[in-house]
Formats: C-alpha cells, structure tokens, sequence
C-alpha cells in the first residue's frame, strides 16, 4: 500500500495558536480517509497547507512520493488534489455549466492552448454535463450558480471538482447543513467514484456519515494525531472520545446531564 | 435533447441575428457620421467620444471582467501619448509619418504595463484600487519633472498641414477601427476560456486558483491587453490635440471618467462601456457648453451619475436586460418546455433549513461584492 498524499510532522501556528503540531497523516491510494476532531483541531488548517492555501511553518508534504510543500493552490489542482470548502465557495456570477468549464483543462502543465477560443470544447461540456448529470443538478446547467440551494451549490462544488479527473479529492464537511436525503446520495457519489479509483480524504463532523464511508479514520486534537485505524477501532477509542466528548471513563468531572 | 431545448436555441438564434443586425446599422451610422455632420466642434466631440468608447472597452476587458477596479489606467494613456511626442520631436517626424508612431505607443505601455501590474496585482479590492492611484501619481509627477518629457511645459505634436475642413476625418476614422478592434476584442475574450478565467477571478480568486487557474498570468495578461489599447489611444489623442502636459496627459479624471462610463453602461459587459460612453461623453461636453460656468456643468453631471448609481447600481445593460428577460418570463407559455431536473426534489434544501443558509454560502464567495 503506497500514500498518495502524506503530511509529515506539519506545523503550523497562527499568531499565539499552534493549528497543527507535528502532525503526520497519510491517504492511501484508493482509500476513502475520514478526518475527524473538534472544532478547532485543525482539520480544515490541515486542508490548506495540503492544497497550498497556507504555508507550513515545518514539516513537508509529499503528493505521490513527490515533495509538494507551499505548493500553490493551482500547483496542487495541477498535480491532481482536488478540494472543496467547509463554506462551499462556488461562481457566483457565472452559470453552473461555466463554473464547470472553470476548471476543465487544468490538469497538466505546459501544453499551449489558445486562450482566446471559445470555453470548453464539445468534448469539455460533454464531460461537464455527465458530472452533473452523476451529481443530479444537469437541469440547472445553464441558471446562474447564484440561484443554487445550499445544497446544490454542495453538488455543484464536487462536480467541478471532478471535471478535471483528482487523483484525490479533499472534502471539507461534505454533509453539513444538508438534509439526510441528499447526505445518502453525496455518500452513495463518493462510494461509486471511489470504485472507479479516486482516493478521498474527508473532514466530516456527521459521525454516521464518517463511520458508514471511511476505510480509516484519523483523529485530530489540538493539531496532532491522536488515533488512526479503521472506523469500528476508533469507535471506541477512549482518547477519541476524550477529544471528543471532554470525558473519560475516569474524569469525575463529568458535565451535568 | 428536450423540445424546451430547442426552442430556446432557436431563441438564442433569433436574437443574435437581430444584435447582429444592431451592431451593423450602428456602425453604419457611426461611419457615415462625419459625412453629414461636418461642423468641427461636433466632429471634435465625436472623436473625443469614440477615444472614450474604445478606452472603456479597453478598461473593462481588465477591471470590469476580473472585478479588479484600476483608477491608473490613465499612465498608459499619458505615456503613449508621450511616447509619440518623444519620438517624433526625438527622430524629427513630421506630416503624415507620426502616426506610424501609434503602434510604439500602445507597445510602450504595455511594456511599462508589466511592472505596473506584477506590483499592482498583488493586492486585491480597496488596497489595488490606492496602489494604481500611487502608481498613477508618480508617473503624473515624473512627467511634470523630467527634462525629457519637456518637464511642467510638456510636448507639442508637429503641425499637420491637413484642410481644415475635414481635418477632424482620419482622427475620426482611426479612433473608429481602434473602437471596432478594442470590442471585438472584448468580445471575443468575454467568451473564452481567458474571459471565464477572469469571470471566474472576479466571483472568487482563491476558488479559482484551487481549480488549476494560474490567477497572476491571467490578471497580468488582461492588464497588459487594456495598457496596449490605452496606450494607442494616448498617441491618437495627443497628434489630435497637438499638446500634452503632465497633468492632461496623466490626467485622474481621465480614470474616473473611464471608469464611471463603465459603471454607467455595464461592468463586465461588452455593450456597456460602448453605450456609457456614446450616452455620458457628448453629454458631458453639451453640458460644458450649455452653461458658461464649467463647475454648474461639473455639478450637473455629478448629480445625474448619482442618480444613475442610486437607480441602477448594475448600470444599464443589465438592469435593462433583466426587465427584458423578467418581462419575456410573465408572458404566458414561455416557460411551459422547461426541462425538470431528475433528482430536484431530493436536492432541494429541507423546507426546515435556517433561511440564512444559502446566503451564508454566498456570503465568502463573492471576493468585491455584489456590483
């Protein structure tokens, strides 16, 4: 079993607070990770060092055994890291077909392309509309993304995301503030493209949804790995369920129920 | 493919044949203009307002299509037009052979155009809009204190023996294939992959970087294009009015102007600058001479722009656009062919969903705001 993507011994403060320390997390190639913690415990800092929306301050990323650390955002995208974000961030002013065609054609470097032809090619839209076809939103195609539900604007992100085929996709909180419905069908989504082969590293606080999806789980407290291992293991992890829930078998100082 | 589909191709048809349509008949009465109105104050407005056209359009292409709002554009116009005059009092250039300067002019600014842009651009909102200000007021003062651009007294363009009657013609004529090549230009861009690519910078940068776009390249690229025109129009501009000083050349209302033109029409549009500027600059200058005292016609047309800022913040295409669009959907059976979406009812957000929701998700992605 190889790593796709490995954070080694990341740190990362901002100001005063320490958002991750020494902190190392790897994604199998194939696996479907989960990434759980309190609010806080740097999940989401974790996220944008990976992506390279921060910069670690130590410790190194490697994408594939390669060395992507303070890689930029587009760098990242290139090299086939996809992500999506806690607040989902969508065009707005643009239409759900052209938020689409935003991020077709990214992958790769070098190849010249004349910038001045017209966005996406049949071949482009074709694959566009089959991803929102997959996500379910293909009959909002040519609305304005600003019309979107909070809900399709989740699709709409996962979509675009998948236009340029990741190798790993990055999910920030897939399942907040989405009914349970539409929870099934993200979760049966990243099921089936998991089977095609795409690895996923997921931040999720809907403990169903984490335990249901994931092969492994890794725990995050005070921006350090606290557990690893598979969901039914960390279930019952008693300092899982300290950094959880604040208390153990052992603290007397329990809150009042 | 659904009949709802189709019916709306056959729409979209329809209506580009009648812009088509549009576009041709006002250029040829945008052509034939000089033929029948050949006073030279009103020919003298009109080179000014298609000056204007084509630099709006220019601006736009950068500012209105990638939501970063330069208040600096005018140092590319001051320095083509000074590039010009350089060149030709440097060289000894007279008659007719200046204006094979013009190209020098427009690549002159584009090159001053990267620097500007690599410092300007790594900033966004309100702290670029005061860093192309800053630039603009060095440039402004660089030309007021070198010796080579003839210092405060500026620089004066060679005479041109030309029949005064129709001496305002070729100026007419060259601003006119600038204004034509500038639009098509923005047209073009607008629906390209680089146009999507500055949309997409406009609604949310660092979404679109994480989607592979290489932002700086393409924000660079969009600056150095609306320099090249800016640039071209400074050349034109100075031959027209056989002078340029510091403060006209690098003149801040010429950014203003620019820029509230564009507001007027249409950020981001292609129409808009064109009709902002075809509306506000002969009307400015039939203020100016309506009344004696400039500053009553200053304040006249300040207040008509505030007007126009409280009623239609979008500017007027789109406003007008969406009356059109709104008022297309209220007619009965339009909308009957409308494809339904498979999955919609399991997509929808819950009816209990705090209201707050979608807004909150619009909330971060927008990096400027609504405009």
């Amino acid at each position: 079993m190889s790593a796709l993507l490995r954070a080694e011994h990341v740190s990362k403060a901002f100001g005063g607070v320490q958002a991750l320390s020494d902190c190392t997390v790897e994604v199998t190639r194939g696996s479907i990770t989960g990434l759980i913690g309190p609010n806080g415990s740097g999940k989401t800092t974790l996220f944008n060092v990976i992506t390279g929306y921060e910069r670690v301050d130590a410790g190194d990323i490697y994408a594939d055994d390669r060395k992507i650390t303070n890689a930029p955002p587009e760098r990242a995208f290139a090299l086939g890291i996809g992500r999506t974000f806690q607040l989902t961030r969508i065009f707005p002013r643009l239409t759900v077909m052209e938020n689409m065609l935003v991020a077709t054609q990214h992958r790769g470097r070098g190849r010249w392309r004349n910038p001045l032809a017209r966005a996406g090619g049949p071949a482009d839209r074709r694959r566009a509309m089959e991803l929102l076809e997959f996500t379910g939103i293909a009959g909002h195609a040519t609305a304005l993304a600003d019309t979107l539900s909070y809900g399709q604007r989740k699709l709409l992100e996962l979509a675009y995301v998948l236009v340029a085929d990741p190798e790993v996709v990055l999910l920030d909180e897939p399942a907040g503030g989405v009914n349970p419905s539409l929870i099934q069908t993200i979760a049966a989504r990243i099921r089936e493209l998991n089977a095609r082969g795409t690895t996923f590293l997921i931040v999720e606080h809907n403990m169903d949804f984490v335990m249901g999806i994931c092969d492994r789980v890794t725990v995050l407290d005070y921006g350090t790995v606290v557990a690893s291992g598979p969901p039914e293991i960390i279930r019952s992890n008693p300092r899982v369920l300290d950094a959880y829930l604040g208390i153990t078998e052992e603290d007397d100082d329990a809150p009042i129920p | 493919m659904t009949g709802g589909t189709l019916t709306s191709a056959g729409r979209s048809r329809r209506a580009t044949a009648w812009r088509a349509g549009g576009i041709l008949v006002l250029l040829a009465a945008i052509a034939i203009f000089p033929l029948v109105f050949t006073n030279a104050l009103v020919t003298t407005i009109a080179v000014d307002t298609l000056i204007f056209v084509a630099a709006a359009s220019a601006w736009n292409i950068f500012s209105g299509y990638s939501g970063y709002i330069s208040l600096g554009h005018a140092v590319f116009f001051g320095c083509g037009a000074y590039t010009v005059g350089i060149a030709a009092r440097d060289w000894h250039l007279t008659g007719n052979a200046v204006f094979a300067l013009i190209p020098l002019a427009a690549v002159v600014a584009a090159v001053i155009a990267v620097p500007f842009g690599l410092v300007a651009l790594r900033v966004r909102r309100h702290t670029f809009v005061v860093v192309t200000i800053a630039i603009f007021f060095i440039f402004q003062l660089m030309a007021a204190n070198f010796s080579f651009t003839g210092g405060t007294s500026g620089l004066s363009a060679p005479f041109l023996a030309w029949n005064p009657a129709t001496y305002n013609d070729p100026f007419y004529y060259l601003a006119l294939a600038i204004v034509v090549g500038t639009v098509g230009l923005a047209w073009l861009i607008r629906g390209s992959r680089f146009g999507l690519q500055l949309r997409a910078i406009r609604d949310d940068e660092d979404r679109a970087r994480g989607l592979g776009v290489r932002t700086m390249r393409v924000k660079l690229a969009a600056f150095v294009i609306s320099a090249f025109v800016i640039g071209m129009l400074g050349g034109l501009w100075f031959y027209f009015i056989t002078q340029v000083l510091p403060q006209s050349g690098f003149d801040p209302l010429f950014d203003l102007s620019v820029a509230l033109i564009a507001f007027f029409g249409g950020l981001g549009t292609v129409s808009g600058p064109v009709l902002g500027a075809l509306i506000l600059v002969p009307a400015q200058q039939y203020f100016t001479e309506q009344f004696t005292n400039d500053y009553l016609s200053q304040i006249v047309f300040g207040s008509l722009f505030l007007v126009v800022i409280l009623l239609l913040p979008r500017g007027v295409i789109p406003t007008v656009g969406e009356k059109i669009a709104s008022w297309r959907a209220r007619r009965p059976g339009r909308m009957a062919g409308r494809p339904a979406a498979p999955l919609a009812a399991q997509l929808s957000v819950p009816p209990g969903a705090p209201p707050g929701a979608a807004a909150a998700a619009a909330g971060p992605a927008g990096p400027d705001g609504p405009r």
